[in-house]
């Protein structure tokens, strides 16, 4: 089968690439664009490790067709960090342990950035509602929402 | 399968004729039947491009709702969520964050499942949605559309563009609760929509209840106006709605709920809802 033609823009480059209509976006992040960073969880949107932005909104690459993003801006895990260091969020994540496996952390990372774009002070409900989403099978959340509420406040004073 | 993104209604009616042809919207329940193979579409039509199919806006007939707009967009619009609080709530409580940035009222319709969220609250409003076809457009209000699980009455080539709602008179309100098994993230056991509103001196001037995941498809009551109409609500009036909102179950035992379960907590969120629908009532 022909496979489609698709430009877009991702963590600020431009991308082109071929893609089956069947391939999902994080199908083509990972295996077409060497983007390691999102992870499949479970692919039909329970889990949330397949975070990402698309045009600013809070999405799961699993259930987004690849032709989907023709001209769209993409925003994934890899475009977190500046050159020069971990951005914020994830050097709090590691200083309070806020991983263990490190499955989820890239869709929580982003997710997190997410909502501290919208809320700079979410309380730690909304923390949680937030990332209802995002399904770890090792912290026990409570390090990971600690990490949010911690780095949120670091966000506020800077 | 081929992937289809038609620039107007019309073009993305004669690519949704085609046989095994399935619309797009936010994709959260199609991807997922895809990749389970339950569907296997020819033909993929994205009908996000189509114009006004994503937009919110109000006028002097009252609101639309482009079929395809994202959940999480609605959720942030103020006036929409002032004028139709239980709408909104209903809409809100699908998914997680990230399935609210894609998920739409279109696709939650027309998936058709008995415990699909805003349904209720919608069929409560009063909504009614438009549906582009290939020769024409008609409206319809949205208890027409959901005949059984997974079936709805749109015909061949046709689809929903947009929903319409009227602008509430003074003193209306409305409100949707649902009882799932986890506090997020889960499939409705229960919900419940309500809406009314009430004349200058407290009494009942409207009143449209509607159930989900208590049978096939989701459930207007009926009977309500002899009960309510004109009068006060008082606790024998609650009373009764509870009965008739027992009465229109014929839910599903499964592993979130017992039929007996479901059938009670019908009446009970029927007149959670409708307390809550009342006091913002009394408050618009
Ligand atoms: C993790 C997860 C959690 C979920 N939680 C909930 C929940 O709590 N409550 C709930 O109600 N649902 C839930 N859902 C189901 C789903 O998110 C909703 O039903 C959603 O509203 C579907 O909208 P969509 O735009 O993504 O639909 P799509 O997947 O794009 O489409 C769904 C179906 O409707 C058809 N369709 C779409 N738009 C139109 C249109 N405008 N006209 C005609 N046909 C159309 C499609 O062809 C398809 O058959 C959940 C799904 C997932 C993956
Ligand atoms: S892999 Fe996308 S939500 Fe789990
Ligand atoms: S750290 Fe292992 S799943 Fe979250």
């Amino acid at each position: 089968m022909s496979k489609t033609q698709v430009a877009t823009c991702i963590n600020g480059d431009t991308h082109e690439f071929l893609c089956d209509t069947h391939q999902t976006l994080l199908d083509v992040l990972r295996h077409e664009l060497d983007l390691t960073g999102s992870k499949e969880g479970c692919a039909t949107g329970d889990c949330g490790a397949c975070s990402v932005m698309l045009d600013d909104r809070l999405v799961c690459a699993c259930l987004v067709l690849g032709v989907e993003v023709d001209g769209k801006e993409i925003e994934t895990i890899e475009g977190m960090s500046s050159g020069s260091g971990l951005h914020a969020i994830q050097q709090k994540f590691i200083d309070l342990a806020a991983l263990q496996c490190g499955i989820c952390t890239p869709g929580v990372l982003v997710a997190t950035k997410a909502l501290l774009t919208k809320n700079k002070n979410p309380s730690e409900e909304e923390v949680r509602f937030w990332l209802a989403g995002n399904l770890c099978r090792c912290t026990g959340y409570d390090k990971i929402v600690r990490a949010v509420l911690e780095v949120a406040a670091d966000m506020r004073n800077a | 399968m081929e992937y289809v993104t038609p620039k107007s209604a019309s073009e993305a009616s004669q690519a949704l004729s085609q046989e095994g042809a399935f619309a797009l919207a936010g994709g959260t329940d199609l991807l997922v039947k895809l990749k389970t193979r339950f569907v296997s579409p020819s033909v993929v039509v994205d009908i996000k491009h189509i114009p006004n199919i994503m937009t919110i806006k109000q006028s002097a007939e009252g609101w639309w709702i482009g079929a395809a707009t994202p959940c999480a967009e609605i959720v942030e619009h103020d006036s929409l969520s002032k004028n139709w609080p239980g709408v909104v709530e209903a809409l809100s409580l699908i998914g997680s964050t990230q399935i609210q940035g894609r998920a739409t009222l279109g696709g939650n319709l027309c998936n058709a499942s008995p415990a699909a969220d805003s349904i209720p609250a919608l069929i409560a409003a009063g909504a009614t949605c438009v549906i582009s076809g290939q020769t024409k457009e008609r409206e319809e209000p949205v208890e027409k559309i959901v005949t059984a699980p997974g079936m709805t009455t749109l015909g061949k080539g046709e689809f929903i563009i947009g929903f319409k709602l009227p602008i509430p008179k003074n003193r209306s309100g409305d409100a949707y609760l649902r009882l799932i098994p986890r506090s997020e993230m889960d499939i409705a056991v229960v919900g419940a929509g309500v809406s009314l509103s009430l004349s200058e001196d407290g009494k009942i001037e409207a009143i449209r209840v509607a159930l989900g995941a208590i049978a096939p498809t989701q459930v207007l009551l009926s009977g309500l106006e002899d009960i309510f109409i004109g009068k006060e609500p008082n606790d024998d009036a609650i009373q009764k709605l509870v009965s008739l909102a027992e009465k229109a179950c014929k839910p599903i035992n499964d592993k979130r709920g017992t039929i007996e379960y479901r059938t009670k907590i019908a009446g009970v969120l029927a007149k959670r809802a409708f307390g809550i629908a009342l006091k913002r009532a009394n408050n618009y």
